[in-house]
Order: structure tokens, then C-alpha cells, then sequence
């Protein structure tokens, strides 16, 4: 079946929750708009019947006050003579047989032969400058003392015209509401619309493979903005994962070829050579030693992967810096001594942050291994300070440094530093300590101490209510 | 002894069983998680290890199941999950340690003998002897021959972890997750460095070592 481009364009558009929010709306507006026109076209109404009917009301307690006949006659042929003081009010005198003897009505309507008291309505014949019109007349009657008949009563024409000219202006302004209301919920709806499809549009765009794409914002700073630049920081989260991801397989690629052909290589050569018991055990020793060495560098990868993935996030409790960083300074301290080496702690008062304490007891620790490990001869020192609403963890050496030009640079992964090749080492420490960094919100950088080397670990502390939470008893006696 | 190996890849099962086989234990062998908990509510097992992912029946399962039946089998889990989060969880499951693939097999052999001759509840007892070497846990200090030897209390921690392995064969990964709680590789040799300040309060003066470094595997406290 054929569907005009137009025809799936209105079809798609009654079929958007922007619409039916309009619609809703619309006809809510509507509803009321309606509601307040009737009720004040039915006061208005109302108000205008009481006037008449007050008005001949008066009339006739007027002409009631005149108690001789001859008087009667008179005001009546007054008040009824053409350009008189009620041009539209109407009278009629008669005798009990309903002749007429006054006024300026030509005889007795039928309707009121009756005589009972109350109000009737009758039409009468005018003629006027746009020729003969029937117009409805509200009276009263009554008979008077002599058994003369009176009716005083009204030409609704007047009041007829200004109902229906009310009627009109009330019909008009609502047609004007309801178009407005019409126009605005389409321009509303319309507007929403284009916001959406612009985030509808580049998620396409992304899903596609372009993931350079970004959600455009108004700059009015409303939802539909906060929408989109949200997902906007979630893109770039990815995208900065994506890219880790995909250095991290190359790194992988790279860095684990090389040692896995060496390995493999050394197999090969050893079986080559003659059979040997001896030389067999070396090769397999050295072949041992070097898949562990493999593993070690996997083992760290996946740490990294794993602070870098967030995915310890909601383990997180609150813990002492302080304490941790102690714990660390204990471990590493006997190497420093067999180094000769004085490793200084300072941690004055806790300092507690939310956090994972393992992975932050690694992240000290492999800072304090490398100051120990490139540090000939000097001192080492680790401190803890909180202030501002920030944790500083400080590992200071007296080391060679490192030059300023390269100090980003040995945060990636694998890269080492020409002259530290001899130490052993698998250049993935200080990408594990800024990937612990970022998963608590914050950062790793490395200063120079003038001489050495100072690396800066900072972290957001906790809220003062929350405790620090104990170490996890159900590892402590495992064996 | 005898053991039960509860691990579903072949290959892997093939050179834990010949490992095991090779340092004296009698090894049976289930490839899926429902007949090795036929074979293992049997009871007659001094030992259990399980892998955690098992077709039929996940391992850490299988371990409450038993646990739930009363059968209090020591169990060393084997899992590619090393995240803290999955020993925790493994360790609440009902495993009485957990090692993560891949290991080194002394490392294996290490745990199962930890498993095996596990003494009494830590909190009962009140002082460890070994040999001449004497440990009062309630008044901290450490006496060898009547002579008392002054510890850090790390040191203090680390020989009683050695006393109540006494005579076993104790890993450095162990030290540093019983003692140290800390379960990744400090790179440097911080254990071995450790190790070698506490036998020298403890050898000094004396002339037969107590400590032993087995090796390959870690160390060992002699019963003389």
C-alpha cells in the first residue's frame, strides 16, 4: 500500500507522546475556555430578564398610585405618546370587555385574556426603517378597581439584540481561544518533537559506528539541554573506554607477543639441542619464570581494567587514608632498610575517604615501590594529609626524577623510561594508581621535588557522618 | 589422603590429578557439578576442590549444599574470579580458602596441605608451641628455648601464621593474604624481605635455622 512521505510524516506525529500531551491539554483548555464563556453568557442573560421585569414592575406600581380614571388616561397618554419617556415600554387600557381606551398598543394579545397574575410574552408587529418586524413583548396584567383592564409591558427587542450581540462576541473569543490553544499545542508539540529527533537522530548516527557524534544543544540550559549534555558525558565516558579498551588489546597485543615468541622460541631451541635432563629442567625453569612474569603483567592489566570499569564502585565504604597508607609504609619499610634507604611516614590524623581499601593499599603501594626501586641512595617519604575537602597522599623521593616532558607519558600503560629497562618491572603501576584515582574521583600526577621525584594521589573526603568502615573479616583467616 | 578434584576442564583436571597424584594423594575426579556432589556427600574425602564454574551445578552451590547437609569437608575453590567481591563471596558460600586460576601448582599443594592440617579454631587457643620456639597469644611475646625473642606486631602476626602451619609449606601469596590481608602482587619481594628479618630475631643466637625457604614454593617453619 502506498503511503505519501506526508502521510507517515502526520501519522508519525499523532502518534508521539508530545501530541498526545498536547492533546490532552488542548482539550482540557478547551473544556474550561467553554465552561467560563457559557456560565458568563447565562449571568449575563439572567441579569438582563431581572432589568425588564424590574422595570415594569415599576411601571406598574406607578400607574397604580393614580386612583382617578381621568389621570390614568393621562399619564399613560404621556408616557405611550411617540418620543415619551419609555419609547419602548408598552400600555393598554381597556374597559372589561377589553375595548381600548388608552395607550399605545392597538388591542388586548391574546395571550394575556387569561388575567392571570404573572408574566406573558407576545409578539407584536413594528414597523421600523428596515420594514416590518415582529418583535416579543414581556407584560404584566391586571384589573383595576372599575373592572378596567391594564397591561404595562416591554419590547424585548432591545435586550434580544444585546444577548445575541453578546452570544457573538462570546462565540468569537472562544474560536480565537481554541485556534490559539490549536496553534500553541502544535507549536509546542512541533518544538518538542525537533528536540528529541535531534537526540533520536545522532544515537542513530552513533549506533551506525560514527561515535563522534554529539547530542546539539540550545544553550537555554532547559531539560532537553540537561538531557543532552548528560548523555553528551556519558558518550565521552564511553568513548574514553572505548579508547582504553582498545590500548589496552593493542598494548596487549604488542607487549605480550614479544615475551610469548621468546618463550616459545627458548622451547623450540631446547628441543633442537640434544636431549640433556639438565639443560631440559634450566629451560623449564626459565620458561616458568617467564610465564609468570606474563601473568603477573595480565594480573595487572586486569586490575586496571577492572578499577578503570568502576566495577568495585558499590563496595565502596568509607575508610581511613590515613590508616591504609600506614599499613603500606609497614610493608614496604624492610626493603627500604635493606636498601638503606630511610622511608618516613606522616599521617598526623585520619583522613577518611570513600573508597575500596584494596584497591588503595595497591595504588600506595606500587607509588611506594617505585620511589623505593628507583631511589639509589637517599630517603622516601609518604604522608597523608587532608584539607579543603581533599585527601593527599604524597610519596616524595630522592631519586633522579623524572623530566617534566615525560611525566604524563608514564601513566600509559607499558611505557617505561629509557634507563629503568634493567629494573624489573612491567610499566602498568602508575597506570593502576590513576585508574584507582579516577574510579574515587581523582587524580595521579607526578611533580618534581627538587631533586626526585613527588607523586600526588588525591581523593575526595568522606562526609564527616559517615564511620569508617573495618577491614573485611571473612578474609583474614582463609588457610 | 584423599581428595576429591571437582573441575570440568579436562586438560586442567588431567594435570592437577597427575600433580597431586605425583606428591602422595589419592585423587577422584568429577567433571560436573552434580556427581561431585554424589561423590563428595559421601563423606569419605579429606579434602575438597572445586572449581567455581560447573555445567550441572555452580560450584559455590555445590559448597552450601554440603554445607547445609552438615558435611564439613575442608574446601579449596579454584576460580578465574579473583576481584576481592568473589573470594568474598566464595568464602561465605562455605570454601575454606580460594585460589585463583591461574596458580602456580605449589602453590596448590601448598593450600591443601594448609587445608588438611588445620588446627584448632584460632580463638580457643591460647599458646602455640613448636619445637622450642613458644608463643602466648594472650600476653604477646615469643620465647625460644626460655628466651624471649622481642616482634613487631607484624612480625608478631606472621610467625604465629608460620606456628600454626608448622612444619607445612606456607606460600608468599599466603602470608600476604593472612597476614597482610592484601590480595595483590606488591611486586617487590616485600614477603621475602619480611621473612628474612623475622629469622634472624629468631635464629639469633642459636645455631640451627627454623625458618626454611622451600624452593620455588615459600617457606617453611621446622618441627625440630
Amino acid at each position: 500500500m502506498p503511503v505519501t512521505a506526508r502521510g507517515i510524516d502526520i501519522r508519525r506525529f499523532l502518534n508521539t507522546n508530545a501530541f498526545r500531551i498536547a492533546a490532552v491539554y488542548f482539550v482540557l483548555f478547551a473544556a474550561s475556555v467553554l465552561a467560563l464563556l457559557f456560565f458568563f453568557y447565562l449571568s449575563t442573560a439572567d441579569f438582563l430578564e431581572r432589568e425588564i421585569e424590574a422595570t415594569v414592575d415599576a411601571e406598574i406600581r406607578g400607574l397604580q398610585e393614580q386612583h382617578d380614571f381621568q389621570g390614568l388616561v393621562t399619564v399613560i397618554h404621556e408616557r405611550s405618546a411617540p418620543g415619551g419617556r419609555a419609547d419602548n415600554m408598552l400600555y393598554l387600557l381597556t374597559d372589561p370587555l377589553l375595548n381600548p381606551l388608552a395607550g399605545n398598543l392597538s388591542q388586548w394579545p391574546r395571550e394575556a385574556r387569561q388575567m392571570r397574575p404573572g408574566w406573558f410574552l407576545f409578539p407584536i408587529k413594528v414597523s421600523t426603517r428596515n420594514g416590518p418586524e415582529t418583535h416579543n413583548v414581556l407584560c404584566s396584567v391586571f384589573v383595576l378597581g372599575n373592572g378596567d383592564h391594564l397591561l404595562v409591558g416591554r419590547d424585548l427587542h432591545d435586550a434580544t439584540v444585546f444577548r445575541n450581540r453578546i452570544l457573538t462576541t462570546l462565540a468569537w473569543s472562544g474560536l480565537i481561544a481554541l485556534g490559539l490553544g490549536i496553534a500553541g499545542g502544535v507549536i509546542m508539540t512541533r518544538n518538542m518533537l525537533r528536540r528529541v529527533e535531534a537526540v533520536a537522530k545522532t544515537t542513530e548516527q552513533i549506533i551506525r559506528g560514527d561515535f563522534a557524534q554529539r547530542v546539539p544543544l540550545s544553550g537555554s540550559g532547559d531539560e532537553f539541554d540537561q538531557l543532552g549534555s548528560n548523555l553528551n558525558v556519558m558518550l565521552d565516558q564511553i568513548e574514553r573506554l572505548m579508547a582504553g579498551m582498545r590500548q589496552v588489546t593493542d598494548n596487549i597485543a604488542h607487549d605480550l607477543r614479544t615475551p610469548l615468541s621468546r618463550l616459545r622460541a627458548r622451547l623450540e631451541v631446547t628441543l633442537l639441542e640434544k636431549p640433556d635432563t639438565g639443560r631440559y629442567a634450566e629451560a623449564l625453569r626459565e620458561t616458568i619464570s617467564e610465564a609468570d612474569q606474563l601473568l603477573g603483567t595480565f594480573n595487572a592489566l586486569l586490575s586496571i581494567a577492572e578499577a578503570e570499569a568502576g566495577s568495585r564502585r558499590d563496595t565502596a565504604t568509607v575508610v581511613d587514608l590515613a590508616e591504609i597508607a600506614r599499613a603500606v609504609a609497614e610493608l614496604y619499610e624492610p626493603v627500604a632498610e635493606e636498601k638503606g634507604l630511610v622511608l618516613r611516614f606522616d599521617a598526623p590524623r585520619p583522613v577518611n575517604v570513600r573508597g575500596d581499601r584494596h584497591l588503595l593499599s595497591q595504588a600506595i603501594a606500587n607509588l611506594l615501590d617505585n620511589a623505593l626501586k628507583y631511589t639509589p641512595a637517599g630517603n622516601v617519604a609518604l604522608s597523608v594529609r587532608g584539607a579543603d575537602q581533599t585527601a593527599r597522599v604524597e610519596v616524595a623521593d630522592s631519586g633522579p626524577g623524572i623530566p617534566a616532558d615525560r611525566r604524563e607519558a608514564v601513566f600509559d600503560r607499558f611505557v617505561r623510561l629509557e634507563g629503568s629497562r634493567s629494573t624489573p618491572g612491567n610499566g602498568l603501576g602508575l597506570s593502576l594508581v590513576r585508574a584507582v584515582a579516577r574510579l574515587h574521583d581523582g587524580t595521579a600526577t607526578l611533580e618534581d621535588n627538587n631533586p626526585g621525584l613527588k607523586a600526588i594521589l588525591t581523593l575526595p573526603i568522606a562526609p564527616e557522618q559517615a564511620e569508617p568502615a573495618s577491614s573485611d573479616p571473612a578474609l583474614a583467616e582463609g588457610a | 589422603m584423599k581428595l576429591l578434584l571437582i573441575e570440568d576442564d579436562q586438560k586442567t583436571a588431567d594435570y592437577i590429578a597427575k600433580g597431586l597424584s605425583e606428591s602422595g594423594y589419592v585423587v577422584d575426579r568429577a567433571y560436573e557439578g552434580r556427581d561431585g556432589l554424589f561423590m563428595a556427600s559421601g563423606g569419605g574425602y579429606d579434602a575438597l576442590v572445586v572449581d567455581r564454574m560447573l555445567p550441572g551445578m555452580d560450584g559455590l552451590a555445590l559448597i552450601a549444599t554440603l554445607r547445609a547437609a552438615e558435611i564439613k569437608t575442608p574446601v579449596l575453590i579454584l576460580s578465574a574470579m579473583g576481584a576481592v567481591d568473589d573470594r568474598v563471596k566464595g568464602l561465605r558460600a562455605g570454601g575454606d580458602d580460594y585460589l585463583v586460576k591461574p596458580f602456580a601448582f605449589a602453590e596448590l599443594l601448598a593450600r591443601i596441605e594448609a587445608l588438611l592440617r588445620r588446627g584448632p579454631a584460632s580463638g580457643a587457643t591460647v599458646k602455640l608451641k613448636t619445637g622450642s620456639l613458644e608463643m602466648d597469644l594472650l600476653a604477646r611475646n615469643v620465647t625460644r628455648s626460655g628466651r624471649e625473642i622481642d616482634l613487631l606486631p607484624r612480625e608478631f602476626r606472621l610467625l604465629e601464621f608460620l606456628m600454626r602451619h608448622a612444619g607445612q609449606v606456607v606460600t608468599r601469596t599466603m602470608l600476604l593474604e593472612n597476614v597482610w590481608d592484601y590480595h595483590f602482587d606488591p611486586q617487590t619481594n616485600v614477603i621475602d624481605v619480611h621473612v628474612s628479618r623475622l629469622r634472624q630475631k629468631l635464629d639469633k643466637g642459636f645455631d640451627k635455622p627454623l625458618l626454611q625457604t622451600v624452593r620455588g614454593a615459600g617457606y617453611r617453619l621446622n618441627v625440630e
